[in-house]
């Protein structure tokens, strides 16, 4: 047993519904409580479908448990084939319906439908949401692709001259981050560089469009949480080689076009595709001096996170003080991405230990999920969305992608946009005395949210400071240490921006030291122990 | 059994037992009792919620009201696994680590709720007994109390009900016992705004009824004691369970319409009054001046609503005293009106409002029921979060009810704010055509 505030991921067939609600002419029909049907709303109200996701729930209560919950499954099986006549029926059980154990698939193997039946055999008490979408499309790539096996031995046929080369884009699915505009991004770079798409799967795809994957030359792996399995199994059956890089931000998507004209056999002028990039521009320009080496703290999917780190420390400048994950399925990439940063990655799926650590290291920036969102919030610390879990504002009507170059003009924005710009910090430190100008107003880019009051100045001074050591001063140990008037004064003296940080570091430092009082000296010997 | 109070001229005065009502069995587009937890949490100040349940309870949790509002919400769930189904670990033993876990995180917790979900029923793990165990280490820091929100036995506000039942019957007996606890003689039954709850109080001491209490109370500490003599007035027509409880305590219920509504609330006080022999005059001269007031207020929104057509899918338990609001009152067309489950007797009163024309149904099979739905094409559909904008989308115009549960909706100053939430996706509609 576990003990959870918030989780990371849903359970595994919350996964089987973002394959089956990102496809077309395939329902799933899932064994659960009438409460579980609340997995609607994700989709039509955090991703703002116009549709219901295709899934039929049995929905049995209590007093159907003594009698026939299998016949209830068939009936439901039965009606929901007979309205939706799908082209590709999944079935599968929610984490109460495992415990009766009525066998989903059997049963509805028994219906003999005219239709190919997938059953899901997702463990809900071991597994989670990523999981659970990746096996599922795996399956539904086996199922639909085993008639096309190559037989061992036999070589996969070379591409007809003339032809040109062609791919698969896989792991889009309803409810992912931005997979959406990530999509409209990718297939535009591929046609630049003149590669056909062949199939793109899950999101838009068909049951036959499934089984026409191995008709591509190479895979593009866009979401490795989702579509590795499937990508592994395509490559081990139809000898399909898949691409390995992410293209998110603007040195990943050259990377990536590169290893799509490696597995293309063709040349391109990568340096043509490049030059609309503004990402690259912007932090190059003299303003963005101002973000050299911010402190930043990340976490979310794998993917993502390892992306972030990526383009934080290369892109923007910043320093990456932490990095993790939920996705346990990737721990090992994680964990080799942060040791390049110096660093020990966080696996985790406790929001707990995750707000325990950006406590302690206090970054100036969070790049994470929904949760960590709350965390900067409770902790004063800006942030940017860049993983799942995600809310409705994920969602933005605008185009929005995070992959290619204009996903790298989009991560600089959102990324820089809760911090000080540069020219307004600069402002801000020339006209501190100015009485319009005062440390109550707000930046004019961060809005209310970020509006500083004095008495939420005060509460962020006021939290209290990590004390690591407590140093011994005439015999008794000093556990707080009072600010001398002068001090004071020239504490307010500081940026309100980095005010509560100084007055934080120099706190510890004196109490290190077993100072119980903070004058102007200390002030400033604190300011150079820790001065970066 | 069936008293049907008279309570304006012209009230059609049917009998509710010969109603034909539509039950049907399949698929149902409901949340589960947990569901419940996102407002209970905000009501009983310090209170915990511990769902013990799995990944799925945890997520719905946290996406039902699509709230990831909290940072530190005062809920959690301990998420059953593999190790607690196998047998390699003793389930209770966890149970009991997880509970020393949160308790030591949150030392402010006065009372701790262990959940039950439908993975803990399933299993038969025994939450009573659990709360028992537990409340022997913990009382008098914290006293711990179960009830189940599983989605096999309950639905959406079924939780709330389980969850005032429990704690219901921790409301003592016999004041002499507990002389520091306030003896009542009006209980006032379900979860409120503390707005409404003001407001309701005002007008209880203008009528001259002075001993009575709310329930729940805003903080744990302050359950009242029943007397006597207590008699109870339920504001929500989903506390099945917690006036069984009440009844079994010797407590008695006062039949009446709920709250919702000028001609509601009028009722429900008119129904207290006369159980505590108040004279109807001075309730008259109390009431008028609030009836006047809310009926102008609802003036504006009658000229948008009048004459509209409605359909309810069944979600929160609380439309047949909507519809019947919006039907008397604002004049709309009533078309189907579906609950979850309907409780005769609580809704009694209810059922003799409303005409006798109107199709009820209870239980549902969603997609039957969306297929009536599109045959109707009403000007307004209330509904739950996953069906919305799909409706949306096809057309027609909707209300989500969960809103109706978390708005303060009760009492003569709110009939028109009700009226409002309803009013305002047709101003929309007509707003964004034009
Ligand atoms: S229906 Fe049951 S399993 Fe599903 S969330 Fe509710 S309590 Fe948990
Ligand atoms: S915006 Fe968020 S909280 Fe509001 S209804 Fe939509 S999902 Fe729910």
């Amino acid at each position: 047993m576990k003990l959870t505030l918030w989780t990371y991921e849903g359970p595994p067939h919350i996964g089987a519904m973002r394959i089956a609600t990102a496809m077309e002419g395939v329902h799933y029909v899932l064994h659960a409580p009438q409460g579980d049907t609340y997995a609607d709303l994700l989709f039509t109200m955090i991703e703002r479908m116009n549709k219901r996701p295709p899934v039929t729930y049995t929905t049995f209560q209590a007093r159907d448990l003594g009698g026939d919950t299998a016949e209830l499954f068939k009936d439901a099986a039965r009606s929901a084939y007979a309205r939706f006549k799908p082209d590709l029926l999944m079935v599968g059980a929610s984490c109460t319906a495992e415990l009766i154990q009525d066998d989903p698939g059997g049963l509805a193997a028994a219906l003999q439908l005219s239709v190919p039946v997938l059953p899901l055999e997702l463990p809900a008490y071991q597994k989670k949401e990523n999981w659970g979408a990746a096996e599922t499309f795996y399956q539904m790539v086996r199922l639909l692709g085993k008639d096309y096996v190559l037989s061992p031995g036999e070589k996969r046929k070379p591409r007809p001259a003339g032809l040109p080369p062609s791919c698969n884009i896989l792991g889009p699915t309803a409810l992912g981050f931005r997979h959406r505009d990530d999509l409209v991004e990718i297939r535009k770079l591929l046609r630049q560089i003149g590669v056909r798409v062949n199939v793109v799967a899950p999101l838009g795809a068909k049951p036959e469009d499934i089984s026409r994957l191995h008709e591509a030359d190479f895979n593009v792996v866009l979401y490795p949480e989702v579509a590795n399995s499937a990508a592994q199994w395509l490559s081990k059956n139809f000898g399909q080689p898949s691409t390995k890089t992410i293209p998110i931000g603007f040195n990943a998507t050259r990377a990536f076009i590169e290893e799509v004209c490696t597995l293309a056999q063709i040349h391109c002028d990568i340096d043509e595709l490049t030059k609309r990039s503004r990402a690259r521009w912007y932090a190059l320009s003299v303003d963005s001096t101002y973000l050299t080496n911010k402190r930043v703290f990340i976490f979310g999917d794998a993917t993502h996170a390892i992306a972030a780190a990526k383009v934080a420390s290369q892109e923007m400048g910043f320093q990456v003080v932490g990095l993790g994950t939920y996705s346990r399925e990737l721990a090992r990439e994680v964990r080799e991405a942060a040791s390049q940063y110096g660093i020990e990655a966080l696996i985790t799926d406790d929001y707990l230990e995750v707000e325990q650590r950006i406590t302690e290291l206090q970054p100036e920036l969070i790049l994470g999920s929904q949760m960590e969102r709350h965390i900067a919030k409770r902790l004063k610390i800006p942030c940017a969305v860049i993983s799942a879990p995600i809310h409705v504002q994920d969602f933005p009507a605008r185009y929005s992608p995070q992959m290619g170059f204009e996903g790298a003009n989009v991560l600089f924005d959102t990324w820089v946009h809760p911090l000080m710009m540069g020219l307004e910090e600069h402002l801000i430190g020339m006209f501190r005395e100015d009485f319009e100008f005062h440390d109550g107003a707000a930046p004019s880019h961060l809005g209310h949210g970020h509006q500083r009051t004095p008495a939420n100045e005060a509460s962020v001074a006021s939290e209290p400071a990590p004390v690591p050591e407590v140093a011994v001063a005439n015999g008794a140990p000093v556990t707080e240490s009072v600010w001398e008037p002068e001090a004071q004064k020239e504490l307010n003296k500081i940026p309100f921006f980095v005010r509560g940080k100084a007055k934080r570091n120099t706190e510890r430092f004196a109490i290190e030291r077993g100072l119980p009082t903070i004058s102007l000296e200390t002030l400033y010997d604190a300011k150079a122990h820790f001065g970066r | 059994m069936n008293r049907v109070i008279p309570l304006q001229s012209g009230a059609a005065a049917c009998d509710s037992q010969d109603r034909a009502i539509l039950k049907e069995r399949g698929q149902r587009e409901v949340f589960c009792g947990l569901t419940g937890i996102i407002w209970l949490h905000r009501k009983i100040q310090d209170a915990f919620f511990l769902v013990v349940g799995s990944r799925t309870c945890a997520h719905l949790v946290q996406s039902a009201a699509g709230v990831m509002i909290f940072a530190e919400p005062r809920f959690a769930t301990a998420i059953i696994d593999d190790h607690d189904l196998a047998g390699l670990a003793d389930a209770n033993e966890e149970l009991d680590r997880v509970v020393d876990q949160l308790l030591t995180r949150r030392p402010d917790i006065k009372m701790l709720f262990l959940v039950g979900s439908c993975p803990s029923e399933v299993i038969k793990l025994d939450l009573s007994r659990a709360a028992e165990r537990l409340s022997k280490t913990y009382t008098p820091r914290v006293r711990i109390l179960n009830y189940s929100g599983s989605g096999i036995e309950t639905t959406f506000t079924q939780g709330e009900d389980a969850c005032l039942a429990a704690l219901a019957k921790e409301i003592p007996r016999h004041a002499q016992d507990h002389p520091a606890q306030r003896e009542v003689d009006l209980l006032i039954v379900g979860c409120l705004a503390d707005v409404v709850e003001d407001q309701f109080s005002r007008i209880f001491n203008e009528l001259g009824i002075e001993s009575y209490a709310f329930f729940p109370p805003r903080r744990s500490g302050d359950i009242p004691c029943l007397g006597p003599n207590t008699r109870y007035l339920l504001v929500q027509p989903f506390l099945t369970e917690t006036a069984r409880v009440l009844d079994d305590m010797g407590a008695k219920r006062i039949p009446a319409p709920f709250p919702l509504g000028v001609e509601g609330t009028e009722a429900w006080f008119v129904a207290a009054a006369k159980a505590f022999g108040i004279d109807p005059n001075h309730v008259e001269k109390v009431i008028a001046p609030k009836r006047q007031r809310a009926n102008l207020a609802l003036e504006r929104q009658r000229q948008v609503l009048s004459g509209r057509s409605i359909f309810f899918f069944p979600d929160s338990q609380l439309e047949i005293p909507l519809a019947r609001f919006l039907h008397r009152e604002l004049g709309m067309q009533l078309t189907e009106i579906g609950m979850p489950y309907i409780h005769r007797q609580h809704l009694a009163e209810e059922l003799a409002l409303l005409p006798a024309e109107v199709s009820l149904s209870e239980g549902q099979d969603v997609e039957k029921q969306l297929d009536r739905c599109r045959n109707y094409r009403p000007d307004m559909v209330v509904c739950g979060l996953g069906l919305a904008n799909p409706l949306e989308a096809e057309g027609l115009t909707t209300k989500w009810s969960i809103e109706l549960v978390f708005t303060p909706i009760q009492g003569f100053d709110q009939a028109a704010d009700l009226a409002e939430l309803f009013a305002r996706p047709l101003v929309r509609r007509t707003k964004l055509a034009a």
